[in-house]
């Protein structure tokens, strides 16, 4: 058994959202590049420069690249060699997102009672975590600050059986249709299928921790993901839904067995402010 | 591509020049109000109460700004979504705002309110938020403190660069966009 404190974990949450939300991923920055070099509409390239721009400033200067620094997601696989000492692992967890929040100078975006006035919890706690246990005895943190706006934007369907992958590929068009302008394109899309009603969109968020052209290891997925994209690229949305060819810099399937009974098909969408980070304990 | 100036507050000669696909550059002072603040914004006039800031030709910036570091006027301050405000947008019209800065589409009825009391939609970025900042001179919390990041605050602004979304004739340039650029 490997131990680890507790201790370990706050400061990794930590460290992860406050980068996270100052600098964006390589993989995100050379598609700014590529697809701005590949719109054709001026106003569309323009808003791929100022994309760049932020980042540099956001970088240079550790300003947050989107002020809705987000409901903070947390992905961890926990091999189940480890054992956690030091302490509550939950708490630990909180801290370090308590900690990121404050001294990271990030926006509390998280209201207490979903139902009523808006009580702020007054540093983002507490977090989404999904935990895997897996096997050896290593940890891997993946922190997602999530904005509210692409959040928004996203959609769940129990779909039949007889409308089949095709039913799936209208039901992700026509939500990227109605989210329009309001989440921020160029999106990332992430889609789920199969499983059960909270499974499927679990799927459909874990997808988006993929990088840039990262494609599905089955061939017919990693296909669809590319046609699909394709498809998106000629609704004509465009950057800022200002009008031009490049509504979306990628798409992925992620995908589980399903009841005989069910179809689940999940679409979640996230800005281009895509802002992941992991790390290895 | 041609680039207006603009100077706050706005009067109606000036948002009738404006069209939709312009860029401006928006210096002068605006107010912060995103969707709590905008509820009690609507509950104040209902009641028949003063709001915090001179409603007549001012505009107002949907953002919950990220806090100011020591010696930061404000932190990454990019707009939010529009058209969670799209129901109280008549009524502030109908007072005398003449401007929102936001993202994303607005409702029938706000476009028409708009039409109606010669306002103008400007966008902005989403998710340029530090970018933005640099055009945020001055920002004062004026009202809702209790609100956080949702309170209103009066910002100084330097050329703020934003494009015309929605006119006071009606036009969308979302839509026109899209369908210049659609290839189906």
């Amino acid at each position: 058994m490997r131990s680890i404190n507790v201790k370990e974990i706050s400061n990794v949450v930590k460290e992860l959202f406050i980068k996270a939300c100052m600098e964006i991923n390589e993989d995100l920055k050379e598609a700014f590049i590529k697809y701005r070099d590949r719109e054709e509409s001026e106003v569309g390239k323009a808003v791929f420069e100022q994309l760049l721009r932020n980042a540099e400033i956001a970088e240079n200067e550790s300003i947050p690249i989107c002020q809705d620094t987000g409901f903070s997601v947390i992905f961890m696989e926990v091999g189940q060699d480890v054992t956690f000492t030091g302490g509550n692992m939950n708490s630990a967890i909180e801290e370090g997102v308590r900690a990121a929040y404050i001294e990271g100078y990030l926006r509390k975006s998280i209201v207490k009672n979903p139902l009523t006035a808006p009580e702020n919890t007054k540093d983002n706690t507490p977090p989404i975590v999904h935990t895997e246990i897996v096997p050896g005895d290593r940890v891997k943190i993946t922190v997602l600050p999530k904005g509210g706006g692409s959040e928004n934007m996203s959609r769940i369907k129990m779909m039949k059986p007889a409308d089949g992958v095709e039913g799936v590929k209208s039901f992700v068009i026509e939500t990227v249709i109605s989210a329009g302008a309001n989440p921020c394109p160029p999106v990332i899309i992430g889609v789920g299928m199969g499983g059960t009603f909270d499974y499927v969109a679990f799927l459909a968020k874990k997808a988006l921790l993929r990088k840039i052209n990262e494609r599905n290891a089955d061939k017919k997925l990693a296909q669809y993901e590319v046609q699909w994209l394709d498809e998106i690229n000629k609704l004509g949305i465009g950057p800022a839904g200002l009008g031009g060819r490049i509504t979306a810099l990628d798409l992925f399937i992620e995908v589980f067995p399903r009841h005989i009974a069910s179809y689940p098909a999940a679409v979640n969408i996230q800005c281009h402010a895509a802002r992941s980070k992991s790390y290895t304990l | 591509m041609d680039v207006l100036k603009v100077e706050t507050p706005l009067k109606n000669e000036m948002v009738e020049k404006m069209k939709i696909g312009s860029q401006v550059l928006l210096s002068g002072i605006i107010y912060t109000a995103r969707d709590a603040a905008h509820k009690r914004l609507v509950d104040l006039i209902t009641k028949g109460e003063p709001l915090p800031f001179e409603p007549e030709g001012s505009v107002i910036y949907y953002v919950g700004p990220s806090p100011a570091k020591p010696g930061q006027a404000i932190g990454a301050a990019g707009p939010t979504t529009s058209y969670r405000m799209d129901s109280y947008t008549p009524l502030l019209l109908e007072n005398g705002v003449k401007g929102m800065i936001g993202k994303g589409m607005r409702s029938d009825e706000v476009i028409a309110s708009m039409k109606k009391y010669c306002a103008v939609y400007f966008g902005a970025t989403g998710g340029a938020a530090a970018l933005i900042s640099k055009s945020i001179v001055e920002a004062d919390i004026i009202a809702f403190e209790d609100l956080g990041t949702e309170a209103v605050r009066r910002l100084r602004v330097k050329d703020m660069p934003l494009i015309i979304i929605n006119d006071c004739y009606g036009s969308d340039l979302y839509i026109e966009g899209q369908k210049r650029w659609s290839s189906k």
